[in-house]
């Protein structure tokens, strides 16, 4: 607004009309000194910090999307090394102590775009009430391709607790399920099913 | 005749208006500083070379853009064959300096082809121009807007 102001005066008036230092400058010292630097040491700065900024965006998007060109192929065993106690809670849901024995090769996971993967053990069954209960019992973090070999022996580190009664008996899986946590960009997520595990059917 | 820069635009000027601007004084620093409207005053980080020129601006500006762009190929490149985020990311993090290093400080070779200004005895036999009383006027307003 100020610059249409200005601008009228020109109209009006011509050079005259102006502000002192809207004039324009007839010798170059005038102009050095009244005029700012165009493309000054701070508009390069901005434009090279911003440039570089979305560069890098780019780069980082295009390393997410190289994620995509990677096939995966694990490899897991899973097996109920006892039941350690089986028994009815007092507020009337079941629970069930599990000794387990995990293996698993999860080296084709990772990628140089990964910066971890959380892996996660869960017994999925079927009840009346629901039609997929999932509970976890075991996770983990594998931080780097070295330690992608795991061998697991341990009782479940979350307790296995029913929605109600359902457990005598119950057939149940074990799926393994892990999540690829990329440097940036997306998170891939998949699983594996280890069926043909079985519940007693007396509490013990 | 001659060049004249005003509003970060350089106009050609003839006129022989009695009224036109004469040469004034320079002005001080303290009256530069007490005057309303406060312009910024030469950027004395240039301290390496005065300042660039119009073509040294357009080559500094394409050869920032270049260079990043450069950089952040070799960048990928070098780490998806090595198989390591941090290698791409120290590759371009240099790109950046070394291209801020040549971009951003006012280097003689972004001096090459300086502005001619008129020496200021031959400025005065050229007084400032007048307005026309039509036509350019409309331009004029609506390059304001």
């Amino acid at each position: 607004m100020l610059f249409q102001t200005k601008q009228k005066d020109y109209e009006r008036e011509g050079w005259a009309g102006l502000e002192a230092e809207q004039q324009p400058a007839k010798f170059s010292s005038e102009a050095k000194r009244r005029t700012p630097n165009m493309h000054s040491f701070g508009y390069r700065a901005n434009a090279l910090l911003a440039f570089s900024v979305t560069i890098l965006a780019l780069i980082c998007g295009i390393a997410s999307f190289s994620d995509n060109f990677n096939s995966p192929s694990p490899a897991a065993q899973v097996q109920v090394l006892n039941i350690n106690w089986f028994r009815k809670k007092p507020d009337g849901n079941d629970e069930v102590s599990l000794t387990l024995n995990i293996s698993a090769n999860l080296e084709s996971l990772f990628t140089w775009n990964t910066k971890q993967v959380f892996v996660f053990l869960a017994a999925e069954y079927k009840t009346p009430k629901n039609a997929l209960n999932q509970v976890s019992l075991w996770d983990g973090i594998i931080p780097s391709k070295e330690k992608a070999k795991i061998q697991i022996r341990a009782t479940n580190k979350y307790r296995f607790i029913d929605q109600g009664s359902n457990l005598r008996g119950k057939d149940f899986n074990l799926t393994l399920h892990w999540h690829v946590m990329p440097k940036t960009g997306k998170m891939f997520r998949d699983n594996l099913v280890i069926s043909g595990f079985r519940l007693p059917e007396a509490y013990r | 005749m001659g060049l004249v820069l005003a509003h970060d635009t350089l106009y050609l000027t003839v006129t022989d208006d009695p009224h036109a601007l004469k040469p004034r004084s320079f002005q001080t620093a303290s009256s530069l500083r007490s005057s309303r409207l406060r312009r910024l005053q030469v950027n004395h980080f240039s301290s390496i070379g005065y300042k660039m020129d119009w073509q040294g601006q357009k080559l500094a500006e394409q050869l920032m853009q270049a260079m990043l762009v450069a950089f952040a190929i070799v960048a990928f490149i070098a780490g998806y064959a090595l198989e390591s985020f941090q290698t791409m990311l120290l590759i371009y993090a240099a790109g950046v300096v070394l291209t801020s290093l040549i971009t951003i400080p006012n280097w003689p070779f972004f001096n090459r082809h300086p502005l001619k200004w008129l020496d200021p005895s031959e400025a005065e036999k050229h007084p400032k121009p007048q307005p026309a009383s039509s036509g350019p006027k409309k331009k004029a307003s609506k390059k304001a807007n």
